[in-house]
């Protein structure tokens, strides 16, 4: 690529100071023909951080991730990451962040070991610091004995190891995952955060877009995106505690039925079966005990009703509901 | 551009091609393939065409005239026929190609043309007539080279016969065989298929299997990732050259009058112009089944119109200068110059410039196209 002037000069600027944010984004916008995939975005991400991104598919998670890395302009807004501006300085921070992309993008027909090594070529390694970089990723990431086995034939929670192990072996100071569980079992996952938390304690930024809750808990904080928009943000427990509904459990002999018979009650958000139990969020800080069992009772259903702490669920459930879904056929799948 | 970059992506490319068995059989198979059949099968010297002979003159002559028409090995005569009207139906039918007529007055006419004076005012008739399915252009031709057998000279070797009017005299192919003429120029049809098809597929594949998105989110610059992914190219577009020069010479005796560093110089050229083009492709191509049907699309015009089987000097002008911007068209007057009539690249080095100016031209546009974004 023909370098331009302006990525000269911002290879030559000293590396922006440590601290601060990592992630500066304002009014970040991206326009596909008519569909509006995300949609005036501000974003702001401390270093050293889990920050989540929990959405449906097709809420905008992974053009936001790749307008933020360069791959995509942004149609309007203004984004800085590392202190360097994004498009314009894209090329400099390419050095400095990793991106594993959400679906795997390394080479199948070549082993892991050759993966890695092109990888560090890329990064102009030479070979004394690429083969004892790569011989520390392949343990760490449990590759080693994988190390000659196509990638192409590895299992969809190896391929994820390494691609993460590809995605840092230039030790980038900020990550980018982009739904990198989606193809993983339970264990691996849980393993797979294990490798972000210590990753973040040697001081990586990590940026990871989630569709699962579990994950979207363990996240320092996380904004959630609906058909491009970001509807919250905060840590998981403040958008728990600004909840502004109730949220109560119904314990019942046939809870279908008691989902049936509250269907028509006013103020009730959502309800959803969980076991024997139905899960009930209400619209907004009014005590809806009463009405409930009222109603229940009038319909001939003994239940017992409680309110409970909200989870992350419930407020996914109330902050995607929230917004009027007028334009909810013009969501289209991710580009 | 960054050396170790572009060396890693070339061993890359390397590694995932020695994978890749049927590419590599390919690299090799074509070539071998292609030699075999275009050489064996590609001759437009024709002979042994099927042939009927109508003999109404049944006389000594007319005989002598049938036996000196088969030796010659144009035609083979498989049928004895007794009326006109068997032309017609055997012709129909496809059996024969052509069929070679005495008229009962064959004598009668021989004496004429040997006396045309004596033979009055009107023009004198021809002794013989071949009557040839005009549908194949080539079979027509090769027919008529039939008609300008000497007749007296056959039929009275004593007497002296008046002399053709042209003599052509046959430069760089006397035995007149159609390999010499097609092997070299099958290098540069062999080269255009398979660089044009495996660079665009190549390029555009890592596009499509996703590998591009990690790679571009990398320092890897797009003038490193095409060219290294393009020169193992060159290194198996030489190793195709040299199958088609040991095979063409091993198996069809093609001269090599030139120096083998010539033709490798000229190769060279046309593989990297072919390159440029496959490159150009991958720009336009969003799979891998697009970029083939566009380098399919590029195939005909370049084989076609360059020279290798048609001529250029019969094209209409159009035609002509469509021709002129192709670099095969070049490549055939660099590779028959060179192997042919032993020419230097220096003496031919106005095709030489061509297939450069093509790089630069189809190359820059390429370059231009690439962005290191997904949008």
């Amino acid at each position: 690529m023909a370098t331009s002037p302006a990525t000269q000069s911002a290879e030559r600027k000293p590396a922006p100071t440590a601290g601060g944010n990592a992630i500066v984004a304002r009014g970040l916008t991206r326009r596909f023909g008519n569909l509006v995939a995300v949609d005036h975005v501000d974003l702001t991400v401390a270093r050293a951080q889990v920050y989540g991104f929990l959405g449906p598919n097709g809420s905008g998670k992974s053009t936001t991730i790749r307008m933020l890395c360069g791959l995509l302009l942004p149609s309007s807004g203004d984004i800085e990451v590392l202190g360097y501006k994004i498009p314009q300085q894209a090329e400099p921070l390419k050095r400095r962040i990793g991106y594993m992309t959400q679906k795997f993008s390394l080479y199948d027909d070549l082993t892991v070991r050759e993966n890695l090594e092109f990888v560090a070529a890329v990064h102009e390694f030479d070979r004394a610091r690429a083969r004892a970089r790569i011989a520390a990723l392949l343990e760490r990431y449990w590759l080693g004995n994988l190390r000659d086995q196509l990638a192409g034939t590895m299992s969809g929670g190896q391929k994820q190891r390494l691609a993460l192990a590809a995605a840092v072996l230039h030790e980038p100071e900020l990550l980018l995952l982009d739904e990198p569980t989606s193809a993983v079992d339970p264990q691996s996952r849980r393993e797979f955060w294990d490798s972000l938390f210590a990753l973040v304690d040697a001081g990586t930024t990590i940026l990871v877009s989630t569709h699962y809750m579990d994950e979207a808990e363990r996240c320092h904080r996380l904004a959630i995106l609906d058909r491009g928009v970001l509807v919250a943000d905060g840590t998981p427990r403040e958008l728990a505690d600004a909840l502004p509904g109730q949220v109560l459990l119904i314990d019942c002999d046939n809870p279908r039925q008691a989902q049936h018979a509250l269907t028509n009650l006013p103020g009730i958000a959502a309800m959803a079966q969980i076991g024997a139990s139905l899960r009930v969020l209400t619209e907004d800080g009014t005590n809806r005990h009463d009405a409930i069992v009222a109603k229940l009772r009038e319909a001939g259903i003994d239940a017992r009703v409680e309110t409970t702490r909200p989870n992350l669920e419930d407020v996914f459930v109330a902050a995607t509901r929230q917004r009027p879904s007028e334009d909810a056929p013009a969501r289209a799948a991710q580009p | 551009m960054n050396l170790r970059r572009l060396l890693s992506i070339v061993v890359k490319e390397l590694r995932q091609l020695r994978r890749d068995r049927l590419t590599f059989a390919m690299i090799v198979g074509i070539p071998t393939m292609q030699l075999l059949v275009f050489g064996y099968a590609i001759n437009m010297d024709v002979r042994h065409l099927d042939a009927a002979v109508l003999d109404q003159a049944h006389s000594a002559h007319s005989r002598e005239v049938v036996a000196a028409m088969a030796q010659t090995g144009v035609m083979d005569f498989h049928y004895q026929l007794h009326q006109p009207q068997e032309i017609d139906a055997l012709l129909r039918q496809g059996k024969i190609s052509a069929a070679l007529v005495i008229p009962p007055d064959f004598e009668r006419r021989l004496a004429e043309a040997a006396a045309p004076q004596a033979a009055g005012a009107g023009l004198a008739r021809a002794p013989l007539q071949i009557v040839v399915d005009g549908s194949d252009q080539i079979v027509q031709q090769a027919a008529r080279q039939l008609g300008a057998l000497p007749l007296q000279a056959l039929l009275n070797p004593g007497q002296a016969t008046p002399s053709a009017n042209v003599e052509i005299v046959n430069f760089y192919n006397p035995e007149r065989r159609a390999p010499v003429n097609t092997v070299p120029g099958l290098i540069g049809v062999i080269l255009t298929m398979t660089m044009v098809l495996f660079t665009a597929m190549a390029i555009v594949r890592e596009r499509e299997r996703g590998n591009l998105e990690f790679l571009i989110a990398t320092p890897v610059s797009p003038a490193e990732l095409t060219i290294g992914k393009v020169l193992p190219f060159v290194g198996i577009g030489l190793v195709q050259v040299t199958v088609v020069l040991l095979l063409g010479v091993a198996i069809f005796h093609v001269p090599i009058n030139g120096s083998l560093l010539d033709i490798y110089g000229a190769a060279l050229a046309f593989i990297i112009a072919s390159l440029s083009l496959g490159v150009f492709l991958s720009t336009l191509a969003k799979s891998q089944f697009q970029a083939m049907q566009m380098a399919f699309f590029t195939f005909l015009p370049q084989i076609l119109l360059s020279g290798f089987m048609f001529p250029y000097a019969g094209m209409p002008r159009p035609a002509q200068w469509l021709a002129e911007i192709l670099p095969m068209t070049h490549f055939m007057r660099l590779i028959r110059g060179i192997m042919l009539r032993g020419a230097t690249l220096v003496e031919l080095w106005p095709a030489l410039a061509a297939i450069g100016a093509f790089c630069v031209v189809v190359l820059g546009i390429a370059i231009l196209r690439t962005r290191k974004r997904l949008d």
